[in-house]
């Protein structure tokens, strides 16, 4: 195969540091792209990445903590993404399964647990809650493609508009208080412990908003990472991703983990629609995620689909939403986004292939003759 | 429901379903080359903003459809870089394009939003003698002119695809690029040119949109129809007159539940039954969708579909 002037010879050992390299290859021209697109937009390149840089990473413990605090929905849907897109299934609906998790917890909280139950309960109902919502909703695409090989792409991204229109109902209309459009502050045991709780033992923990789902983020990455790569059940799943084929002559039901796989994936979509409004909105209202269902998909390629990568691709890009929400016009960082996964998909080229500049055609070489 | 409830209906099911049929048409022939082209919305999404940036800045609806169609064909120019000549995966090529131009649409189009209505766009314009037809004359025939141009391009992509050489090379090269190759095709050009046309197509799609229907631009204009188109392919077959008629029905409920949404009937306005109502466009292309996947014996889709040459 060639390119031009190119010619592609397959590589034949994968080493770890040369596949980071071509992921940086990858993100420093996305980086690259980036700066001649906001300049043909008239933006200043210096001003957004610093913007960026600044609010995220550099501005002290805040600054780092809203951006950890912003990193746990993208790990928990970045899981899913993960792990779905190892297995074949391309689960692009995260967002749709995220909203679906936090109108369950948030029905959960107001509705169903009794006022004063004690904080550990009613969080552990309203997490199994919202995995449940996120699992139904993901299982959904999973059972049509198993039974009736319909496209889980095109069904799952319409049920995150479906998703969005039901809890839209929620918000402006059933559970709306007062007729603004969000649902009435949790009680106060509906609210995940944050690291400024604890502001009067420890002053300097005072206004950090960083919470506890973090720790669920993180526990549910270690899991996930066990599950993949130490259980039979996880080699099933890459098996079937790699070949269905070869998984079904191999006696594994590939029909249960298509099932399976997609309900995983929603359920911990729909955990971080949990962490979310349990965390750091306390109710569940309009607009309250900036698209991280979908900014997942690219945390989940960046991590080259390990869990363990999807926590430093997760803090990365929160990075890029926190810092992005001080930029004006609004869609700098969704451009942002797409220009970095088209870079480093481009350059992913580089992890399968060596590129050689290949000589006009001549007489074949002599085997064993210089080169 | 009486006889003009009906004709209104329908002309503007016609109407609506423009976007629907150009984006599904040129995802048609993207896929038919053998590239499956996720990117709809992004494309659609930046060709309608990109068209009420250019109609307002010249004063010319054509110059901004031009514009459109432009963008469409440029952000298909990059699926294929990524696709056809890198080898990336095509779903996730598409997914970026879909980030990309979301991306573009709403940074370029943030000055935009506050022009509403006052942007050149396309009138509907009556055939003499056809449009005074009863019924169908207003239905058919007192549309924008970008209704009569899909009108044309419907039997001309059928005879395209059946009836000549360059037609059947698409179907190879689609089927089985191997044997395309040995053929003597050239499986990268027909590829490159057929995923450029069909972005093309969409970009005038995302026109349709923004300088016909709604004129204007309001950021997510297009509200998922770029991913509804993807699945109108897969209900009509890969064949022009199936899309255009399932594009024609889609375009038709959106338009009826957008209708029923602003009749005064109690029933209609109570917000239980309007949530339905925005729900139906995406509930029945799932439905359609499984129903198609479950009953056709054999879909149609090409063979190298998502395949690298």
């Amino acid at each position: 195969m060639t390119i031009g002037p190119w010619q592609l010879i397959p590589r034949t050992e994968y080493t770890v540091s040369s596949r980071l390299a071509v992921l940086g290859l990858g993100v420093a021209g996305g980086a690259v792209l980036s700066t001649l697109l906001l300049l043909l937009f008239g933006l200043s390149p210096v001003e957004v990445f610093s913007t960026i840089i600044h609010s995220a990473f550099l501005g002290g413990f805040y600054a780092i903590s809203d951006t950890l605090t912003q990193a746990i929905p993208l790990i928990l849907c970045g899981l899913g993404c993960a792990v779905a897109f190892r297995s074949g299934l391309w689960n692009v609906g995260a967002e749709g399964q995220l909203f679906l998790g936090a109108w369950a917890a948030t029905g959960v909280a107001t509705f169903v647990v009794p006022p004063g139950s004690s904080p550990v309960w009613t969080l552990t109902l309203m997490a199994l809650a919202g995995f449940a919502a996120g699992a139904l909703w993901g299982a959904i695409p999973g059972i049509l493609k198993a039974r009736y090989q319909t496209n889980e792409i095109l069904v799952s991204l319409m049920l995150v508009y479906v998703a969005s229109e039901w809890i839209n109902y929620f918000i402006y209309v059933r559970w709306s208080q007062g007729g603004f459009q969000m649902t009435p502050l949790f009680p106060k045991n509906a609210w995940l412990p944050r690291l400024s709780d604890w502001a009067a033992e420890v002053p300097s923990l005072a206004g950090l908003t960083l919470h506890l789902g973090f720790v669920l983020a993180l526990l549910a990455a270690v899991l996930m990472w066990f599950l993949m790569w130490r259980s039979a059940r996880g080699f099933e799943w890459k098996v079937t991703g790699i070949s269905p084929r070869v998984a079904r002559y191999a006696g594994m039901s590939v029909k249960r983990n298509i099932v399976l796989v997609m309900s995983l994936s929603g359920g911990l979509a729909g955990l971080a629609g949990m962490a979310e409004v349990a965390g750091t909105v306390h109710r569940l209202q309009d607009n309250f995620s900036p698209g991280y269902g979908f900014t997942a998909i690219l945390v989940a390629w960046l991590a080259r689909l390990h869990p363990l990568g999807v926590i430093v691709a997760a803090i990365l890009l929160s990075g890029l939403l926190v810092g992005a929400k001080e930029i004006q016009p609004g869609g700098v960082a969704v451009l942002l986004q797409g220009v970095i996964l088209s870079t480093v998909i481009a350059c992913d080229l580089l992890t399968h292939y060596r590129l050689k500049r290949s000589v006009a055609k001549g007489p074949e070489p002599i085997p064993g003759g210089a080169r | 429901m009486n006889a003009s409830f009906m004709e209104n209906l329908l002309s503007a099911g016609v109407e609506r379903s423009l976007p629907l049929f150009y984006a599904a048409t040129g995802e048609t022939l993207s896929e038919l080359s053998g590239v499956l082209n996720l990117g709809q919305e992004g494309i659609m999404l930046a060709s309608a903003m990109t068209a009420v940036a250019v109609s307002h800045t010249t004063g010319s609806a054509m110059a901004g459809l031009m514009a459109g169609m432009a963008m469409g064909g440029a952000m298909a120019l990059l699926h294929a870089l990524l696709t056809v000549t890198l080898r990336a995966d095509q779903v996730v090529a598409g997914l970026s394009l879909v980030f990309v131009g979301t991306g573009i649409a709403s940074v370029g189009g943030a000055g935009l939003v506050a022009l509403r209505q006052g942007v050149p766009h396309f009138e509907p314009w009556a055939i003499p003698l056809l449009s005074d037809i009863p019924f169908l004359g207003n239905v058919l025939f007192n549309q924008v002119p970008l209704v009569y141009a899909a009108y044309l391009m419907i039997p001309t992509i059928h005879w395209w695809l059946g009836h000549t050489r360059a037609g059947l090379n698409l179907r190879a090269v689609g089927e089985n690029p191997a044997a395309a190759s040995a053929m003597g095709l050239s499986v990268t050009r027909l590829r490159y040119l057929y995923v450029v046309v069909g972005g093309v197509l969409t970009g005038l799609g995302g026109a349709s949109l923004s300088l016909a229907i709604t004129p204007g631009w309001s950021d997510g204009l297009s509200n998922g129809q770029g991913w509804i188109a993807i699945g109108l392919v897969i209900v009509g077959g890969w064949r022009p007159w199936g899309v255009a008629l399932a594009a024609f029905f889609f375009g038709t409920l959106q338009r009826l539940t957008l209708d029923l949404q602003g009749s005064q009937s109690e029933f209609l306005d109570s917000p239980l039954v309007g949530l339905f109502l925005r729900m139906a466009p995406y509930l029945g292309a799932i439905v359609v969708l499984v129903l198609v996947t479950r009953f056709k014996k054999r879909l149609g889709a090409p063979e190298g579909l998502g395949k690298p040459a």
